[in-house]
């Protein structure tokens, strides 16, 4: 167990490794230059040149990838070009915020998405089971953007039952939160439902059934956990999805979260904020596959860790 | 350049005020009067007390005066900080405001300011000519990293500065505490509007020197406000600075800037009203629905802004390097089309400057649309059968549908012309590059003045100095006899000169014109929406140098 975490700890920093190589190499090649962007356009050839040589950008890619990695290494992300400000307390301060929106969204998808899947695995085969399945197919394809909005309109604007964007209340984190979350159930009400399915077909339920015991025992009891554990460790992998999602459902719902801030860096190319927002999301995702991958054991005994 | 860096924001068209300014000051007798004298009447209905909410979609990067070029923080810096000079509120009048008098020597070159006496810093501490020195040194320091550096140009030293022989400026000299001497290495005509700018904000060397670079966060200023709160990525808060030099204003007590707000969830909580004024303006898609609504429409405020949107030719390019050809690129766009495709948004451009800049020339009439002349024309140049070409143009709404546009009414006249949509920092990266974008719609990236006075809409975007690797005249368009003029006109710093002064610009543009680098098509209106309790002349809400909106002087009708 503990070599397998050290050799996943080691692939780990390697994964994030890759992953600044290459953001930087991205930013580097844009043909969008940032020292314009701080400079702006009354500036002469000779301030612009200056800039550049203080910010260290008239360097070689290897020197200034390698200044990076030495900052990275010590903890310090960088300062944004444009805020002015060290990017760990952007993002520490909009961090938390995220990380709420994250609960969120996952206690939605699986409230909804466990609720769908269980539903339609019971009533299979019906108009029931059918229309649940088209909805979490909506649910999977529709832009986050566009269900925000509608959210939006519909309970906030035209119902009141929720204010119209913004943060400081649980109030404000409910639409955010189903607007995330609705993607996920989509996905979780199709794996809980087929899950569930299996399960079903298996014979100790055939047994307990044959005891006699009540429905609603067998569901519970015996049924329901063999499905539901297997389905709940994919959250560790959501993170990825969640990542992406937050980028917009914050835009939409003026959440001051690390998404909206990348958002805002990348149309200025603020590169330290990019980068290091872009670091800080693979550390979540590389950590949340890491978790999904040691929670499996406890769940399901059958799998070794090697 | 704001308008570069809130580019969506002046995509969606906003903004200035000036057209209204003028009209609406002449109906009160009053005011034009006292207008003259560079003076403000207060608005004898004004209330004071009372908080407003205002929304911004964009993070305030900074509040450091030498730095902020942004559009949500352009204003609130300016409610912040003061400078020598300022504009009188909703017009383009320069009036003293740190600088209580000011006298320029007869040859132009010398400036000095009498300060204000009596005039406290936030922090409690009076104002001296030291400050204003040292304000002066910063901002033109290359550590500061200031966008606005390059404004301070022509004082004496400057150059020493900029290249980091000197830490102070030669050509600014303190008299005595209450007195500044600032010589010029060359008379400057725009000199006093250059220290009216937020960079030649005057900032006090205690608190700058203890938050250092986080002075942007913790400003100090001598404004009419002052920053209460500042949760980054959330809000911040204004209070009313009590002790504010000039009498009787602010009216406000407070401000909440609201930020992340995306201008469509800003417009939604307008109508709810939890917001007073959205920052962004109204976003394009509500536009008609908002114009077409005659309650809604009450609270909208128009007025014109100091922009221009403009198709540059580069020259250097083949076949733009025939005059002829892009004359008939002038006669072939059909502006009033895409004006009608922005809402009404904008009115058709023949001439750089927008109409409410000194030097608009009225009697001006450029190319009139006429795509069989243009045809005609092309086809003397030797393109009877058309050519083809690139069209850069900036990929958010509504700019690659005004290149559509663009593009039929080029393929209308044998042009056929690729649009290339890129994200606007590539679209400025192709442009300073000599020999890449043909064609280039400013959309998105149009220059909006920095303060309103002819000159600036020449130097960067169509003078010899701005066609350079990473420039910003991307018709690469330099005639060194206009630079010349340019140079002379700029040399006329008596005031009582001014309009010999603005007619020599009408001349350099007509020239700019005659040669035709760029095609002018619109000048982008500016609309503020305001909630019913907000109250002030209409011109506070379009105000053409306090962007959006003049902080300091509008007021809320429900106090007391």
């Amino acid at each position: 167990m503990a070599a397998y975490l050290l050799r996943r700890l080691v692939q780990a920093v390697l994964i994030l490794f890759g992953v600044s190589l290459i953001t930087f190499a991205l930013l580097y090649v844009l043909p969008a230059d940032p020292v314009r962007q701080i400079a702006g356009r009354a500036a002469s050839a000779q301030t612009v040149e200056n800039i550049r040589h203080q910010l260290g950008l008239d360097q070689p890619f290897v020197v200034q990838y390698g200044r990076y990695l030495l900052g990275l290494v010590q903890g310090d992300l960088g300062r944004s070009y444009l805020q002015r400000t060290d990017v760990s307390t952007l993002i520490a301060a909009r961090l938390p915020a995220s990380l709420l929106l994250m609960v969120g969204a996952i206690v939605c998808e699986l409230a909804l998405g466990l609720t769908m899947g269980l539903v339609a695995a019971l009533k299979r085969g019906t108009a029931l089971d059918q229309a649940l399945m088209v909805g979490s197919f909506v649910g999977v394809s529709a832009p986050q953007f566009v269900v925000g909005l509608l959210l939006l309109y519909v309970f906030a604007v035209r119902l009141s039952w929720f204010p119209i964007g913004g943060y400081g209340s649980f109030s404000h984190l409910v639409l955010p939160s189903v607007t995330l979350g609705i993607l996920g159930a989509g996905w979780y009400s199709r794996m809980m439902r087929s899950a569930m399915v299996d399960v079903l077909r298996q014979d100790f339920i055939r047994t307990a059934r044959a005891k006699g015991l009540k429905r609603a025992t067998v569901l519970f009891r015996h049924a329901l956990p063999n499905a539901i554990l297997p389905v709940i460790a994919m959250i560790g992998i959501d993170i990825g999805l969640f990542m992406s999602g937050i980028v917009v459902v914050e835009s939409v719902f003026g959440w001051p979260g690390i998404g909206q801030l990348a958002w805002q860096a990348i149309q200025r190319v603020d590169i330290p904020i990019i980068m290091g927002v872009t670091l800080v999301s693979a550390c979540a995702i590389v950590l949340g596959n890491l978790l999904a991958d040691l929670v499996t054991p406890f769940i399901d005994p059958r799998i070794k860790l090697q | 350049m704001r308008a570069f860096l809130a580019s969506t924001v002046a995509a969606s068209a906003l903004t200035l005020a000036l057209l209204a300014a003028p009209a609406a000051f002449a109906e009160d007798k009053a005011a034009a009067a006292s207008a003259q004298a560079g003076e403000y009447t207060p608005d004898p209905d004004a209330k004071e007390g009372g908080a407003i909410v205002v929304t911004y979609k964009d993070d305030v990067s900074t509040l450091d005066p030498a730095i902020g070029y942004d559009w949500q923080n352009w204003s609130m810096i300016k409610s912040l900080f003061d400078a020598m000079m300022d504009y009188v509120p909703g017009t383009t009048e320069l009036r003293p405001a740190l600088a209580e008098s000011y006298d320029i020597s007869d040859d132009g070159t010398v400036f000095t300011f009498h300060l204000r006496k009596g005039v406290k810093f936030h922090n409690g501490r009076e104002m001296t000519a030291d400050d204003v020195k040292y304000s002066l040194d910063r901002v033109t320091n290359p550590k500061t990293q200031s966008p606005g550096a390059g404004f301070f140009g022509s004082i004496k030293g400057y150059d020493d500065v900029a290249s980091g022989k000197a830490d102070h400026l030669a050509g600014v000299e303190v008299v005595d505490p209450s007195t500044v001497k600032i010589t010029l290495s060359r008379p400057d005509a725009t000199f006093l509007h250059v220290m009216a700018l937020n960079f030649a904000s005057v900032v006090p060397h205690e608190a700058v020197e203890k938050w250092g670079a986080d002075f942007g966060h913790h400003p100090v200023g001598t404004g009419a406000f002052k920053l209460a709160d500042w949760t980054i990525g959330q809000q911040l808060v204004f209070q009313k600075n009590a002790d504010y030099w000039r009498d009787g204003v602010p009216y406000l007590d407070k401000i909440t800037f609201e930020i992340g707000q995306e201008p469509i969830v800003a417009l939604l909580r307008l109508q709810k009203g939890e917001v007073d004024i959205p920052g962004d303006g109204i976003p394009p898609a509500k536009f008609r629905e908002v114009m077409s609504d005659p309650e809604q429409k009450a609270r909208v405020v128009e007025g014109g802004q100091l922009q221009t949107g403009y198709i540059t030719m580069n020259v250097t390019m083949p076949p733009f390097d025939k005059k002829e050809v892009r004359q008939a690129v002038n006669m072939a766009i059909n502006k009033d089309r895409i004006v009608q495709m922005i809402n009404n948004r904008a009115i058709p451009a023949n001439q750089p400057l927008p109409p409410s800049m000194p030097g608009y020339d009225k009697s001006f009439e450029g190319y009139q649309y006429d795509p069989d002349k243009a045809k005609e024309m092309l086809a003397d140049a030797g393109f009877a059968d058309g050519f083809e070409t690139e069209l850069y143009v900036m990929n958010t709404d509504p700019n690659p549908r005004i290149a559509q546009a663009i593009q039929q009414d080029l393929a209308g006249i044998g042009i056929k012309a690729d649009i290339k949509a890129l994200a606007q920092a590539n679209v400025i990266a192709a442009g300073g590059a000599k020999d890449e974008a043909p064609m280039i719609w400013s959309g998105g990236m149009a220059w909006i003045a920095d303060f309103p006075d002819p000159s600036n809409f020449y130097g960067p975007i169509l003078g010899c100095a701005g066609a350079t690797p990473g420039g910003w005249n991307w018709s690469w368009y330099c005639n060194e006899d206009l630079d010349k003029e340019a140079a002379k006109a700029d040399s006329i710093v008596d005031p009582a000169k001014k309009d010999e002064r603005d007619k020599m610009w009408s001349d350099v543009y007509g020239k700019v014109m005659a040669d035709a680098p760029w095609v002018p098509v619109f000048n982008e209106q500016r609309f503020t929406m305001k909630s019913k309790r907000m109250g002030g002349a209409d011109d506070l809400y379009v105000d053409p140098v306090h962007i959006p909106i003049n902080y300091d002087y509008v007021y809320v009708t429900d106090v007391q």
